[in-house]
């Protein structure tokens, strides 16, 4: 590390500054720490034995063999974890997963037996070792099948009692609906009855994975006061809670960090292997290493597939008068977060239109299938897909220019959102032409000739930023003059420690590159709620300025105690040195933020007060498609968001691409391939295929609009996830716009579109004449 | 198949002779995480699929998830803790600094083997060519048009040195 002399570096303005990232040099020389390195001496390794059914009574399980193998330190099943941990089930809204089985299965992949051992190799073998007898039960995995299904996933639902609007769940029977969310503006019934025309489809987004590729990894070892938790872990916070909870304990006697994540995702949310590793280490008595293979990842956490009915009336000049939603999302055996996904993009179903008279039904189902939760986008990836491609089918039946059509119908400021929450600080007019310009929308467009054709495609979308959840900051100042930031953000590659380094420098005055940011460690950082949903700038950002801000309110009043004149430019190290005698002594700064908010009515899902802000993003593509095989080619793709006014352009703009270029794989590529079994085909690199360096489009290029988000700190709000938003519709309607193929199920595939192309030649050769 | 036999391998290590007892089951991975604690390869996919656990043995990438321990006796290896002379940077790894070309950074020692590999063979890869070589390596965080900018930025200032050096 350079030296750094603070005090005479300038106080030059930080935010806005294209930075890059403050561990850049840690990452390119692996140094960089992920708990993935992380061994502990006496440390025992984990593999564990899942479920080879879908559903089914366990009869019986014999470790005998496995106990016997030489090297094996012992085999755990849920009699064992029932001695430590009398109620093993854990969740954020349901407590429906049980740490491993307890008399029956829910899906393949799910967690009945663990070996321990030194030596991973063998604790892996022994596996091999283990006999579990099962009685099958018939399985479901349709998630619009189970809402009606005689086979039920769960035998009683048991809500976990943070969230109001499960409560009424709580004992539940013979149902796999775990959260109904409804939104109710005007009277749809009269919309449709007064329409000139009525629309109505059914779109589908398939089971997909987030691979990060650090896999999940967690790490359980007893301390003189309790127990420490080393976990690749996106929420630290709510896993030191939820392991208290289980056990029992004090949040003291349970300290959790984390350090970089590689790669997150949403995958590494709320609690995941936190609860074994926790409950082996104090069975075991000994450190205990949970690191998944990437297969194991496919079963642990995945992204909802969903079925979306969408039903529009729009008037004669193209206005959408009224929308009915329906919408089903396939949570798999375990709620994880799914009831919140349910909801927060539930209610943005209707899209980002002014519509007078809007109906949504929004169903978390529980099925026979690995579990699903939060992934990049919590749901609005699947919103948009369906939205945006019934608005492209709407402007193409009235014979309209669909960036008209979405011009005329997107919100504006201050008009209400179906939720009844005036829009505020939402650019979607912006990012509509902004997008349309570099699309260069109304030059002529070559169309290609012979069996090459060319079409493109608009698509926007926007997320409300969740709410209401808590970020805690400190910042403290040492005397000579080093600054500390401490956080329980995560940073998973997004360039948080980054952006939370400028928030404080800007305040403090400093650069940002002399500012430490402290990684989670629930013994040294405060409370966060969580880092998901791109809330870390908003509610961190204005965390982080607040502690900076009580620093300085305290060096203010420190130099008036002195007699220091106010202009002169007050620093810690010159207050410090004067109070304490010599080289001693903190300001320390504590922030805390909570944005206001109003719950949702639990009838209509109307609130006026639904979020702290609209996050927006649009996607413009080009695509070259062959005639004949049904190929196409991604040749141009622009992306534009309002993120407010970005804290770093430089890393906003490779999170904006990197979101698109995430998002190509669910759009193109991804699926979880499951047979009629419930049996996973695909659970590997090898025949799960994401986007990989010759998928890139041939030109791709990120913009920001000019915004301001007046709530956000220094006008910034969250940027993540935005660049996902519009890009498969945005596809969708560019292999329509070339080839007039309508696809409106993920993944998009050639040969899909090669079917779908020769199963329709007449179409093909009249359009080509 | 595991075998509980230990093996003795001796080889040089980014420069300094070692040895280490293995068994023959144990990967090349295995070895430079567990005995030598480098822990710059990763292991991902476990199938060789994604490129995190690349490692150079006799000047050529392999790996590291897949190649077996036993092979390396008597090798030349290399990771990307080598890139480094002294404090100073390798022009690649400032390179991938300057235009932010990783996220999370768990794949990134693997294209910075890679790309290392290839400007040795061509220092002045086109765009395509970059792809190619590159095509084995996964970027879950999409930072792929941030890291073909770094290597061909890498690339003119490391042609721009040359040219400096031979004037």
């Amino acid at each position: 590390m350079e030296h750094i002399d603070i005090a005479s570096l300038p106080a030059a303005k930080q935010v806005g500054r294209p930075l890059d990232r403050l561990e850049a040099k840690a990452k390119v020389t692996g140094r960089a720490e992920y708990i993935h390195n992380l061994t502990l001496p006496r440390m025992l390794h984990a593999k564990i034995l899942r479920s080879t059914v879908a559903h089914g009574r366990i009869v019986s399980i014999d470790t005998t063999q496995a106990r016997a193998m030489k090297g094996v330190h012992s085999v755990i099943t849920s009699e064992d974890v029932l001695k430590v941990i009398p109620e093993p089930y854990f969740g954020p809204a349901f407590h429906d997963q049980p740490i491993l089985a307890i008399g029956k299965v829910h899906y393949v992949g799910e967690p009945v037996a663990v070996v321990l051992a030194t030596d991973p190799y063998v604790a892996q073998e022994a596996l091999h070792l283990i006999e579990v007898q099962y009685e099958e039960l018939p399985a479901v995995l349709d998630e619009v099948e189970a809402v009606r299904s005689e086979i039920v996933v769960h035998d009683e639902l048991k809500p976990a009692g943070t969230f109001p609007d499960l409560k009424h769940l709580a004992g539940r029977k013979n149902t796999n609906i775990a959260l109904d969310f409804h939104v109710r503006r005007g009277d749809v019934e009269k919309a449709f009855a007064e329409a000139e025309h009525v629309f109505e489809h059914t779109f589908r987004t398939q089971q997909v994975m987030h691979t990060p590729l650090e896999p999940l990894v967690s790490i359980g070892e007893l301390t003189d006061t309790g127990m420490t938790i080393h976990t690749s872990s996106q929420s630290p916070s709510f896993v030191r809670i939820e392991v208290a909870r289980l056990l029992g304990w004090s949040e003291a006697q349970i300290r959790v960090r984390t350090a970089f994540l590689g790669g997150g995702f949403g995958a590494k949310l709320y609690i995941k292997l936190e609860a074994l590793a926790a409950a082996l280490t104090l069975i075991s008595r000994r450190p205990v290493k949970i690191a998944l293979s990437m297969e194991e990842q496919f079963y642990t956490i995945t992204k909802h597939a969903t079925t979306f009915r969408i039903k529009s009336a729009v008037n004669k000049e193209g206005r959408i008068i009224g929308r009915e939603c329906e919408v089903w999302w396939n949570g798999g055996a375990c709620a994880d977060i799914g009831p919140r996904v349910t909801q927060k993009s539930g209610f943005t179903a209707a899209g980002p239109y002014d519509i007078e008279n809007v109906s949504v039904d929004s169903y978390q189902i529980y099925t026979n299938l690995p579990p699903a939760g939060a992934f990049r986008g919590f749901g609005i990836t699947q919103m948009v897909w369906a939205y945006e491609s019934q608005a492209d089918i709407i402007a193409r039946e009235l014979g309209m220019d669909p960036v008209e059509f979405r011009r005329i119908n997107l919100l504006r400021e201050g008009r209400p959102h179906a939720t009844g929450t005036l829009m505020k600080d939402a650019h979607l007019i912006e990012v509509l032409d902004c997008t349309a310009k570099r699309m260069k929308w109304d030059e002529p467009f070559d169309r290609g000739t012979g069996t090459i054709r060319r079409g493109r495609g608009i698509g926007i979308g926007f997320k409300a930023l969740v709410a209401p959840t808590t970020s805690m900051a400190m910042v403290s100042l040492s005397a000579d003059g080093s600054c500390f930031v401490y956080t329980s953000t995560v940073d998973m590659g997004q360039g948080s420690d980054t952006a939370l380094a400028m928030v404080a420098a800007e305040v403090l005055g400093l650069r940002a590159e002399a500012v430490r940011v402290i990684h989670p460690d629930t013994d040294v950082t405060p409370y966060d709620m969580a880092t998901l949903g791109s809330r870390s700038t908003f509610h961190m950002g204005h965390a982080v300025r607040l502690a900076a801000e009580d620093a300085v309110a305290q060096m203010q009043a420190m130099a008036a105690e002195y007699g220091i004149d106010e202009a002169e430019r007050i620093d810690a190290s010159s207050l410090l040195k004067r109070r304490y005698g010599m080289q001693a002594g903190n300001i320390v700064g504590i922030g805390s933020f909570i944005p206001d908010y109003i719950s949702p009515d639990k009838d209509t899902g109307q609130s006026d007060n639904i979020t702290p802000n609209w996050m927006i993003g649009g996607t413009g593509v080009e695509v070259e498609v062959d005639t004949e095989t049904g190929q196409f080619r991604i040749v141009r793709m622009e992306n534009v968001v309002d993120c407010g006014t970005p804290l770093n352009p430089k890393i906003v703009e490779t999170q904006v691409s990197g979101a698109a270029i995430m998002q190509l794989g669910a759009a193109l590529y991804e699926n979880m391939e499951f047979d009629e079994d419930g049996q996973l085909r695909n659970a590997s690199f090898a025949e799960y295929k994401i986007p990989g360096i010759h998928d890139l489009p041939a030109h791709l290029d990120t913009d920001i609009v000019k915004a301001v988000q007046h709530s956000g700190p220094y006008g910034a709000k969250g940027v993540g996830e935005s660049g996902t938003f519009g890009v498969a519709s945005a596809i969708a309607e560019a292999i329509h716009d070339a080839v007039g193929i309508r696809l409106t199920a993920m993944p998009m595939r050639y040969e899909q579109v090669c079917r779908a192309l020769h199963g329709n030649e007449a179409l093909f050769q009249a359009e080509d004449a | 198949m595991m075998s509980n036999r230990m093996t003795s391998i001796s080889f040089v290590l980014n420069g300094e002779p070692v040895s280490a007892q293995i068994q023959p089951h144990h990967t090349a991975l295995d070895v430079l995480r567990n005995i030598f604690e480098l822990n710059g390869a990763r292991e991902s996919c476990g199938q060789g699929l994604c490129g995190c656990c690349t490692v150079i043995v006799d000047g050529q990438s392999v790996s590291g998830c897949l190649y077996l321990a036993p092979a390396l006796d008597g090798t030349y290896v290399e990771t990307v803790e080598s890139l480094e002379e002294g404090a100073e940077l390798d022009p690649l790894q400032q390179a991938f600094i300057d235009c932010g070309a990783f996220q999370c950074g768990f794949c990134t020692s693997g294209f910075l083997l890679m790309a290392k590999q290839l400007l040795q063979s061509n220092p002045d890869p086109s765009k395509e060519q970059i792809s190619n070589y590159l095509s084995g390596n996964l970027c879950r965080c999409g930072a792929y048009p941030e890291i073909i900018r770094a290597i061909q930025l890498a690339a003119q200032r490391m042609n721009q040195k040359k040219l400096e050096e031979t004037a």
